[in-house]
């Protein structure tokens, strides 16, 4: 039974990660209906500023803050630049521009910052958390942060006119058209908000994971398996989802023989498989009806 | 969020090719044979193993081609049926001793079942749904490849080594040529029975079911059989390419097919423009050569010349190779008439 407590508490800290990725993956996915496969550069390029500037002298606090302004602005501007002229094409042209954006981000972030690991600092210490051996200051904070961020973002879009309109724009474009909403920026917003989401993601993954420019790779596709269970309309789901896979991540890594830490990925993946094809909308996300 | 479920008009994945524009003119076919049969014997070894990758991707941009350009399904999990393609060839020539060029039908039929079966949970799926779902597909092989439970016969992470077959009945080439004209034959063969698929009943289904997939099925097209149907056919001519890829390079190793490889031959896809059967050489070429160039430019930041050549790709030709074999013809047009 102990076994049990500590490998779920383990797996809990461990989703947290996923869960704040996948927050960011479904706000995009919202935004824009697809999914940004560059997600995870723009989290890492993110980090990397904040490291930056803490090295010029920042401190922690004022960095976050400036990183996450800088994020919100560089979504914007990304979608302004590069997407913007995309949105009437096939979705097929999309993925590519997405996988473009990625090895440009990846490549540049090499260049300034170098391929080598660098430790990162977190703000909430690396003590044993209450008394746990298993889940960490910095992990019970990071739990914390995801679910404010959740918070937030529940209050913005319930009761702020913007997040009515881009819920708005979201779900009918044409008729949030004709009421006078500028969808258009409605989606640039949406590509700020995720990169700003994901930002905090990164700064938040970076001391458990280390920083390097390739960080998030596999922190992204636990994120996809994280937002696909939730179901990608849902940014609740999103978050449940991501400590779901984190616990079961762990659960199965433990009881089940023969599945050591290599197993672990492809068990993820067979995840979203399965939930794709029993449940496709995710355990919390809408149905799509297709208007034919 | 609110319970209401939504109505939303799907937009096309991919848009609709003519049946006519998939194909080159003959003129132009025979152009291109006599310089794909020429070419070897006057450059060095190097270049001709070059040309047999080529080949090879070409093969499988040309098999994800049919799935996406004629059944309108993505993939960005090429990269496991060619895997899967890689080791059987490579498992039957090194343990079971088998003839290299009866490994490869066996290796199509292997990845024709296994993209059959897969086909059928992908069969709820569409759209983006269906990339991250072969996405997945093609992040988990590698790490199924490496597993100690397979390791008698993969051998693991160290991966097989493959002899080259020297040329048969004492014929005057080295190794490298007679493989690439080996690979040719397989190449114009699985090319000239696609194109024959596509004009074919079935190929009408395909491209039914990627137009408009409940106008098909009220057509009387059975939307499911021809669904699997393209992602086994898919797999299969993958199959056959990994298999050809093993031969040529020698060596399978479980790190050769990862996610970067579907990637790869996804973009040679876009590049050689969707649908367009002979634009799968020019996206072949693309992802073979690009990267070599894009380190050219600029040794620290090829990925990003490479990222910026795509968007310049996607930006500025938007149909690929195809577009500009079209402003080509019309512009040789003109000039005939003058």
């Amino acid at each position: 039974m102990e076994l049990f407590v500590n490998q779920v508490l383990a797996g809990v800290a461990t989703g947290a990660i996923y869960a704040c990725m996948a927050l960011a993956v479904v706000m995009i996915y919202q935004a824009i209906d697809h999914l940004n496969f560059a997600q995870g550069e723009m989290a890492m390029f993110s980090t990397f500023i904040s490291w930056q500037l803490m090295q010029w002298g920042v401190p922690y606090w004022g960095s976050f803050v400036l990183t996450v302004g800088f994020s919100f602005v560089a979504g914007i501007a990304i979608e302004r630049l590069l997407f913007k002229p995309l949105a009437k094409a096939p979705i097929l042209t999309n993925v590519a521009g997405f996988i473009a954006l990625y090895a440009i981000i990846n490549s540049v972030a090499g260049l300034i910052w170098d391929f080598t690991i660098k430790q990162y600092p977190t703000p909430f210490g690396s003590s044993p958390f209450l008394g746990s051996q298993l889940i960490s200051t910095h992990q019970a904070g990071m739990i914390g942060l995801t679910i404010l961020m959740l918070v937030l973002l529940f209050f913005f879009f319930r009761f702020t006119r913007v997040g009515l309109a881009m819920r708005a724009a979201a779900s009918l474009p044409e008729s949030a058209r004709l009421v006078g909403i500028n969808t258009s920026w409605m989606i640039a917003l949406g590509w700020g908000m995720a990169a700003a989401i994901g930002s905090v993601a990164g700064m938040m993954i970076a001391p458990v994971v280390f920083l390097e420019p390739n960080m998030m790779l596999g922190v992204l596709i636990y994120g996809f398996a994280a937002a696909v269970l939730g179901g990608l309309t849902s940014p609740f789901g999103a978050v449940v989802g991501g400590f779901l896979v984190g616990v079961f991540e762990n659960l199965v890594g433990t009881y089940i023989p023969g599945v050591g830490n290599e197993l672990k990925l492809p068990i993820a993946l067979a995840l979203i498989i399965t939930v794709l094809v029993v449940k496709p909308a995710g355990l919390f996300g809408r149905p799509i009806i297709k208007r034919v | 969020m609110s319970a209401a479920e939504e109505v939303v008009t799907e937009g096309q994945a991919v848009e609709a090719v003519p049946k006519r524009a998939m194909t080159l003119g003959y003129g132009t076919s025979l152009v291109v044979l006599v310089a794909l049969i020429i070419t070897p014997l006057l450059v060095k070894n190097f270049i001709i193993f070059q040309m047999t990758m080529l080949l090879i991707y070409g093969l499988a941009v040309l098999a994800l081609n049919i799935l996406t350009g004629g059944s309108g399904q993505f993939s960005l999990g090429q990269s496991a049926f060619y895997a899967v393609g890689a080791y059987t060839s490579a498992i039957l020539m090194e343990h079971a001793n088998m003839n290299y060029a009866l490994t490869l039908p066996i290796a199509g039929i292997i990845c024709f079942g296994f993209g059959y079966l897969f086909g059928k949970p992908a069969l709820r799926l569409s759209g983006v749904y269906l990339a991250l779902a072969t996405f997945a597909l093609a992040t988990a092989m590698p790490q199924l490849l490496k597993l100690g439970f397979f390791e008698h016969w993969t051998g693991g992470v160290q991966g097989l080594v493959v002899t080259k077959p020297d040329a048969p009945f004492g014929l005057p080439m080295s190794q490298d040529m007679w493989l690439y004209y080996f690979t040719l034959v397989i190449t114009i063969g699985i090319y000239l029975a696609s194109v024959n698929l596509l004009r074919s009943r079935s190929g009408r289904a395909f491209m039914a079911i990627r137009d408009n997939e409940i106008a098909a099925s009220a057509m009387g097209v059975d939307v499911a059989l021809y669904k699997t149907l393209a992602f086994g056919v898919s797999a299969g001519i993958t199959g056959v390419a990994g298999g050809l890829g093993a031969i040529a390079v020698q060596f399978v190793a479980p790190d050769g097919y990862t996610i970067t490889l579907a990637i790869s031959l996804f973009l040679g896809m876009v590049v050689g423009g969707v649908g367009w059967l002979p634009g799968s050489i020019v996206g072949s070429a693309f992802i073979i050569f690009v990267p070599n160039i894009a380190e050219g430019i600029s040794k620290g930041l090829s990925g990003a010349v490479f990222g910026v050549l795509l968007f310049l790709v996607i930006f500025l030709v938007p149909h690929g190779a195809r577009q500009v074999a079209i402003v080509a013809t019309q512009l040789f047009g003109k000039l005939k008439k003058n």
